[in-house]
């Protein structure tokens, strides 16, 4: 026998691609529990994105302006369409909708006051308005979500935008989570809902369904607040095309758009993993619904889900959004997933850069938690300086692309300054290959 | 008396004039003529004045109100008083879908019959209905009192929170972790105030109350099911 095993070479143990080790340890983490994955943050599976768009450079038929000494204009102002006061911002990246309840007071009022020394809004969340956030943010835009948690006429009226939230490009479709580890009293009073439990928030607005009736909520709002504030509407990337044309049918201000790989507080992985559209993919059809009706650059369009880095910006300018927002990227800007928590990202099983259970309230770096003791680790005026600098890079960083591009302004950026490198990024980005003059579905190899 | 003739006055001037009305203001009484089915009369009101509205109204009539009283002659649209706050609305007619919808607090008196999802989300607002209430009403309610003198439709209460839910008449069936409930002196007395300051006319030994069994607050794989 042993003589056997010796002459004879094993095969090598080897996994299943269908049935991985990854998706095996699911199978046995559903019948142990019962219930779906639960997680936070945005897809983690590999969809085509922006770092598969490449820009081509000026060359002797376009001339790049100078760095440093040309100017780039990064200026962006939302809401110009009905709103008496628009909301101007010195940088195209604003900070997306994230609730107070999934996120630590010190963590909102990081976001407000980083944004703010950056010149850009913020956003609320589901959840309501704080007094803190409020303070410090400049420009802040309140979200009118579905479940109307601490909705009310006054703190409407002290924002400088209201953003009616339709759907989030982690679930499409789908409503809130928090779940009770993260309902304490001060989270419960501002929900009109016991400590504790597990709180589901509704994917449906209670008052209206539909284009038409949107128009007249619209109305309803903008009479509450004398048609100062820009109105957003908020879109998951599902259908962008026609979402985008309801949306300005139904008389908004401003589209946010929001692909796939956005974040979320808490959400079923397989709905995170599986609904949805890749940002790269919604952004075209979106500004298609707009240049069909005539609205591009009249309505403003903000993308976000996955934006990274100045390039990423530049990338979704060039395809023609006016503007970005970022929630992932701030909060690992703040301290999110930092490896110096190590060692206790370790004790709940996961990684620095990895750990996802934002829903569960035990976020070492103090931010995705609600827990007293591990929010004091959030210094909120350290954490504000570390959004500023990072929002101070990404703009730096568009601009040094702008500039290379030979744009004075950052919305100067167009598709004609793009090509993919991949075949399936040329399709969704309506862009050539790269090499080729080909575009898939427009023009012929 | 201030009246405002809307087929003369665009709906701005109304709202501007009623949003523009002080705390302290003289002018209390407003009469609002025309209404004829116009959405977003009389929204985001802020100050004790009280306003009649002869006639019907659409869309989200008292929307967010805050301390007025507001009476409506005819028939109201969908979301009337939707998000109020404080104060008083009072349909003489019927209310089409999401009357009361989240609203936070006030009373809103409906005393013909309110259509579907009648209270949806509504928290901490009292509701009292003279008629009959549609299907879906009180979903997702959290605080607040529904009262409702005849019968409701289906699935009453669905994923019901903490709001108490009266119904005289019958409950063609109740959603999912809502049941029937034991009436205790306190209910009574909270019953007898709204049918009091509503002006109906019922007993609240009359009626039954509805509330959350509280089982879907906390996952539990045993009640999946009912999700
Ligand atoms: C912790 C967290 C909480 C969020 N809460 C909300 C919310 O309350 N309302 C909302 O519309 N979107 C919410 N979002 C989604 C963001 O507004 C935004 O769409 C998304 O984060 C953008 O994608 P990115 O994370 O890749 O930048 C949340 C995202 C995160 C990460």
């Amino acid at each position: 026998m042993r003589d056997i095993m010796d002459t004879n070479p094993q095969t090598l143990p080897r996994d299943s691609s269908t049935f991985s080790p990854e998706i095996n340890a699911e199978i046995r983490r559903a019948a142990d529990t019962g219930i779906y994955d639960i997680r936070g943050g945005g897809a983690k599976r590999k969809v085509p994105h922006f770092d598969d768009l490449l820009f081509l450079g000026a060359s002797i038929s376009r001339y790049p302006l100078e760095g440093y000494r040309e100017k780039c204009d990064t200026s962006v102002v939302l809401g110009t369409r009905f709103a008496k006061k628009p909301i101007e911002l010195k940088i195209p990246v604003t900070i997306a909708g994230m609730s107070f309840g999934a996120l630590s007071g010190p963590a909102k009022e990081a976001l407000g006051r980083g944004a703010t020394m950056a010149g850009t809004s913020t956003t609320t969340g589901d959840g309501g308005m704080t007094d803190e956030e409020r303070g410090h943010s400049e420009k802040l835009v309140y979200q009118y979500l579905p479940s109307r948690y601490g909705m009310n006429p006054d703190d409407l009226r002290r924002a400088d935008a209201i953003e009616i939230v339709v759907g989030q490009g982690a679930k499409p479709g789908g409503g809130g989570m928090l779940l009770g580890q993260k309902i304490t009293q001060r989270v419960a009073n501002m929900r009109n809902l016991p400590v504790g439990i597990d709180q589901r928030s509704a994917c449906r607005h209670p008052d209206w369904t539909g284009p038409d009736d949107l128009e007249i909520k619209i109305l309803e709002l903008r009479e509450i607040t004398n048609w100062e504030k820009p109105i957003y509407i908020k879109i998951g990337g599902a259908r962008p095309y026609y979402d985008t044309a309801l949306a300005v049918k139904a008389g908004a201000d401003v589209v946010v758009l929001d692909g796939m790989q956005g974040g979320t507080a808490a959400t079923q992985d397989v709905f995170i993993e599986n609904v949805g559209q890749p940002t790269l993919a919604c952004i075209r059809p979106a500004v298609k619904a707009l240049q069909d009706l005539g609205m591009h650059r009249k309505v403003q369009l903000v993308v976000s889900g996955g934006i990274r880095t100045g390039a990423d910006v530049a990338k979704a300018l060039a395809l023609g959004a006016d503007a970005v927002a970022i929630g992932t990227a701030a909060l690992i800007a703040i301290g999110e997933n930092d490896p110096k928590w190590a060692a206790e990202y370790s004790k709940l099983g996961t990684t620095a850069d990895a750990y996802d259970d934002w829903h569960e309230g035990k976020d070492p770096a103090g931010i995705t938690t609600q827990d007293p003791e591990l929010m004091k680790r959030l210094d909120p005026v350290e954490a504000a300086r570390r959004l500023r600098n990072y929002l101070a890079v990404m703009t730096l960083e568009c601009q040094t692309i702008a500039r290379a591009c030979g744009k004075s302004h950052v919305h100067n950026l167009e598709p004609e300054d793009l090509c993919a490198l991949t075949i399936e990024a040329a399709a969704m980005a309506g862009v050539p290959l790269a090499g080729t003059s080909w575009i898939p579905g427009q023009t012929g190899f | 008396m201030q009246t405002v003739d809307l087929a003369n006055t665009p709906l701005r001037e109304l709202n501007t004039a009623l949003q523009a009305q002080a705390v302290t203001t003289n002018q209390t009484q407003w009469e609002v003529l025309n209404p004829k089915g116009a959405h977003a009369i009389a929204v985001g009101l802020d100050a004790p004045i009280e306003v009649t509205v002869n006639g019907s109204t659409g869309y989200y009539c008292a929307g967010m109100n805050k301390q007025a009283t507001i009476n409506v002659t005819g028939s109201a649209g969908p979301g009337v008083a939707e998000n109020m706050m404080s104060g008083t609305v009072v349909i003489e007619g019927d209310a089409s879908q999401y009357a009361g919808a989240t609203g936070h607090g006030g009373l809103l008196v409906i005393k013909g019959n309110a259509s579907s999802r009648c209270g949806i989300s509504m928290k901490g607002i009292d509701i009292v209905v003279f008629g009959n209430i549609g299907h879906m009403s009180a979903f997702m309610a959290q605080s607040g009192n529904l009262v409702v003198l005849g019968d409701a439709g289906d699935a009453l209460g669905d994923s019901l929170y903490e709001a108490r839910l009266f119904v005289r008449g019958s409950v063609k069936s109740l959603g999912s972790d809502c049941i029937e409930k034991e009436m205790r002196p306190e209910h009574l007395e909270i019953l007898r105030d709204l049918l009091e300051r509503s002006g109906a006319d019922a007993r609240p030994e009359e009626f039954k109350r509805y509330g959350s069994a509280r089982k879907l607050y906390n996952f539990h794989v045993d009640h999946a099911g009912a999700y």
